[in-house]
């Protein structure tokens, strides 16, 4: 059968700005304008399982494993913290919301089960938000 | 390029998830407070998308008011207000979200080919705002 996929919802609030490492504070401000100031956001970010529900628990991953993964991973990692301050990935790369999608990627990636990772939504704001989809 | 329209419904029912057979420890092992045996209710959200050629001339994919009654006979009426237990769907198949979205796949994909130019793509149960359940396509 088709699998089944389940999606769990958690929210950070965490700060950023951008700015390039190989340019100074006015250059940083001409580029990129309000966005190299230091500001913030409450980030939704969905995350997306897929499997075959097992067939005595009818679940196709235990929710609290879920919520314990992403405790550990991500509010641990992200919630209110500066994204270019206290992580040092993105010392080096802009906390665009694509490029801290993939980053929650590859952190997702490696900390949950092999090939459970569907999709990832990450919303910035109401009216906006990037998703990653894994290829099957 | 395809053109997909969603509904949203919704029914508060209760459950109890757990495997009968099992001792009451193996049952709370596995679904934790959700195993408690005098249940817990959620006012579930149903999704239904589908897809197909548009209409040229009422600019449609589907009657939407002929998908909501069908939603309603197949799938609100049967399980609204209900100990999600009792049904025969999930005599077998504990009513889990995800069992639950593959029993609204069951009861909609059928009835939603034979009766429109339309398809059942996907099915999302939101259990809460935070945690949804879905079959069928990811895109």
């Amino acid at each position: 059968m088709a699998p089944v996929r389940l999606t769990r919802a958690i929210e950070f609030a965490t700060s950023l700005r951008y700015a390039r490492p190989d340019l100074g504070p006015e250059e940083n401000r001409a580029l990129f304008g309000r966005l190299a100031s230091r500001h913030g956001h409450n980030y939704r970010l969905e995350v997306t399982v897929e499997g075959e529900p097992d067939p005595a628990t009818g679940m196709v991953m235990d929710l609290a494993e879920l919520k314990q993964v992403l405790d550990a991973e991500i509010m641990a990692r992200f919630d209110h913290r500066d994204l270019v301050d206290d992580t040092p990935y993105f010392a080096k790369c802009l906390p665009t919301p694509e490029n801290f999608a993939l980053r929650i990627r590859q952190i997702l990636l490696e900390a949950l089960p092999p090939g459970a990772l569907a999709r990832i939504r990450l919303q910035p704001d109401e009216d906006h938000w990037v998703e990653v989809i894994e290829e099957r | 390029m395809r053109i997909a329209v969603t509904r949203r419904y919704g029914f508060p029912a209760a459950h109890v998830l757990a495997r009968p057979e099992w001792p009451p420890a193996r049952n709370e092992r596995v679904y934790g407070k959700c195993a408690n045996p005098a249940g817990h209710g959620h006012d579930y959200g149903v999704e239904v998308t589908v897809a197909g050629p548009l209409d040229p001339g009422s600019g449609r994919v589907v009657d939407p008011a002929w998908l909501d009654a069908l939603v309603r006979e197949r799938v609100i009426e049967r399980l609204s207000h209900r100990l999600l237990n009792d049904d025969p769907a999930f005599r077998e198949a504990v009513p889990t979200a995800e069992n639950i979205a593959r029993f609204v796949e069951g009861a909609l994909e059928g009835p939603i080919a034979a009766g429109s130019r339309a398809r059942l793509v996907r099915v999302r149960i939101l259990e809460t705002p935070r945690n949804v359940f879905e079959t069928g396509e990811l895109r």
